[in-house]
């Protein structure tokens, strides 16, 4: 049996990271909440945006957290154009077009990254990779703090916008009565992109912050992505609450079946709580009643 | 200040208004009557902007409207307060309200906010509620002073005594005659024949996507037609 002390470690550690796959989570849910869509291309979209982080950083040396607002910027014009130009447009209106052209996106995005970049892992290294923080007996790794930091700030100001702009209500007007929406003159393929171009900024964020203890391949983001679904699903579809809650929780179930099965087992508790949620609690922690 | 002339529209192969013609002036209640499924809605959704008319032109204080976004047509004035309300039932009552100026008249957010409060006071007594617990007649009251907040020149209004019992009904009719009588245009679609007539200076009752019977409400309540078909007279 391990001491209490290793098992805290390991606790806030799987805090720290789970909050990391919350962001990734997040712009899931919201685009699932919005548009009613699973976006297939979500991961292939993460791994992009890690390729992103590390060509700026080798052409003018930015560091990853340095480049978290112009990232974010250019993923939301990015996502904002792929859902007006692309995803709307070839779906015709129809759902299940939607998921096919995602999934075609992310082969397409996939394939780009190995022709430009090869499929050799990667990882960027940054002075605090390796350091540390010393709090009381517990080792936390600093870019873990940090990244766990940013991804709660980068929560929080989601909330705030949704909660406060005339946009952000409106998005959520959209994701339940879309015609009751059009009818107040929101326009409602603006607000599907724009939700589009959130969730795409999420995952610009969440690569500057995974970068520099993570590393990165194109097939990358299906590991990511996997770990994202479970989230939001234990979290409740479409919930932006309970896909903070959700990645707080799977980080710390990782990590502790890591502790006690092995870091190799580590992932089998998480496909194990999904199991469990969609047996026991198949609209998530926060989810909507059926 | 609303003029619909030919105006054909459906969906898919099927044809649901076969050439309306129909004009509501400024400052009239003009009732728009018929049983369920002639068209009443989908003319509404023409209207807004919603469905794409195949044929026929509307022109809205001068300007043309067909092929306008329902974004253009709320930012020229035209409201429309929805069937089945449709309410933003995850958002709170201020909320639902904030976002009926939206597309129009922003600037004049708080002041109307006041506006719509006088008129429904129970609307202010359930400001923090989410709009999803209120009553039907809360949500009613809620869509149509949704519909205010954008200072419409010409309110439509969808069947709004829909699902309310007979008191409210009254309560909801009275209103209208209320905002008309400051100044409102008003766009009444109804099944409600009887009470519609009472209250609208001019009728349309259309049958199959077409204009039946027109003319002044008290020519209209008078159609021995109408009166067989609507009323079993």
């Amino acid at each position: 049996m391990y001491s209490a002390d290793i098992i805290i470690e390991a606790l806030l550690n799987g805090l720290l990271t789970g909050a990391i796959y919350a962001l990734v989570a997040l712009g899931l849910t919201l685009v699932y909440g919005v548009l009613h869509i699973i976006n297939f291309a979500h991961g292939a979209l993460l791994a992009a945006a890690m390729f992103a982080v590390l060509f700026v950083n080798q052409i003018l040396g930015l560091d990853p957290y340095v480049q978290i607002p112009l990232l974010a910027v250019i993923f939301f014009g990015l996502g904002y154009g792929l859902q007006r130009l692309v995803i709307g447009p070839a779906s015709h209106g129809r759902d299940e077009n939607i998921l096919l052209v995602t999934l075609g996106l992310s082969i397409i995005i996939e394939n780009l990254l190995l022709a430009g970049f090869g499929s050799d892992t990667r990882s960027l290294n940054t002075d605090y990779s390796f350091a540390v923080f010393e709090v009381g007996p517990y080792l936390l790794g600093q870019a873990r703090v940090f990244g766990a930091a940013g991804a709660l700030a980068t929560a929080a100001l989601l909330w705030l916008f949704l909660s406060r702009s005339d946009t952000g209500k409106a998005i959520r007007a959209v994701a339940r009565e879309k015609i009751g929406a059009s009818l107040q003159g929101i326009s409602v393929g603006h607000v599907y992109a724009v939700t589009f171009g959130l969730g795409c900024a999420c995952l610009a964020v969440a690569a500057c912050l995974l970068l520099p203890t993570f590393y990165v391949n194109p097939r990358i983001g299906s590991a990511y992505v996997l770990v994202a679904f479970t989230i939001v699903v234990l979290g409740g579809m479409g919930s932006i609450v309970g896909a903070m809650l959700g990645g707080l929780i799977i980080g710390v179930v990782e990590s502790m079946s890591g502790l006690f099965l092995g870091e190799s087992l580590g992932q089998i508790g998480i496909f194990l709580i999904f199991i469990l949620a969609l047996l026991f609690k198949p609209t998530g922690l926060f989810g909507a009643k059926a | 200040m609303l003029e619909v002339e030919g105006l054909r529209a459906g969906y898919g192969s099927v044809e649901i208004l076969r050439g309306i013609d129909m004009k509501v002036e400024a400052g009239e209640i003009v009732a728009v009557l018929g049983s369920n499924g002639v068209g009443k809605t989908t003319l509404n959704m023409v209207l807004s902007g919603l469905v794409r008319p195949r044929g026929g032109t509307i022109r809205f204080c001068g300007r043309s409207l067909a092929g306008a976004s329902p974004a253009e047509i709320v930012a020229s004035g035209l409201i429309q307060v929805p069937e089945g309300r449709r309410i933003f039932p995850n958002m709170g009552v201020r909320e639902n309200l904030e976002l009926g100026s939206y597309g129009r008249a922003k600037p004049n957010r708080a002041a109307n906010l006041e506006k719509v409060f006088a008129i429904f006071p129970r609307l202010k007594e359930r400001i923090g509620q989410f709009a999803g617990t209120l009553s039907g007649g809360e949500q009613q009251m809620l869509a149509i002073g949704r519909g205010l907040m954008a200072e419409p020149k010409l309110l439509i209004l969808d069947e709004p005594s829909l699902g309310l019992s007979p008191l409210l009904v009254e309560e909801m009719f009275a209103l209208i005659n209320s905002l008309n009588a400051d100044g409102l245009s008003i766009m009444l679609v109804e099944q409600n024949v009887v009470q519609s007539l009472e209250l609208a200076g001019r009728a349309y009752v259309i049958e199959n996507g077409e204009v039946a019977i027109a003319g002044s409400a008290a020519s209209v309540a008078a159609d021995p037609e109408l009166r067989r078909t609507y009323l079993g007279l």
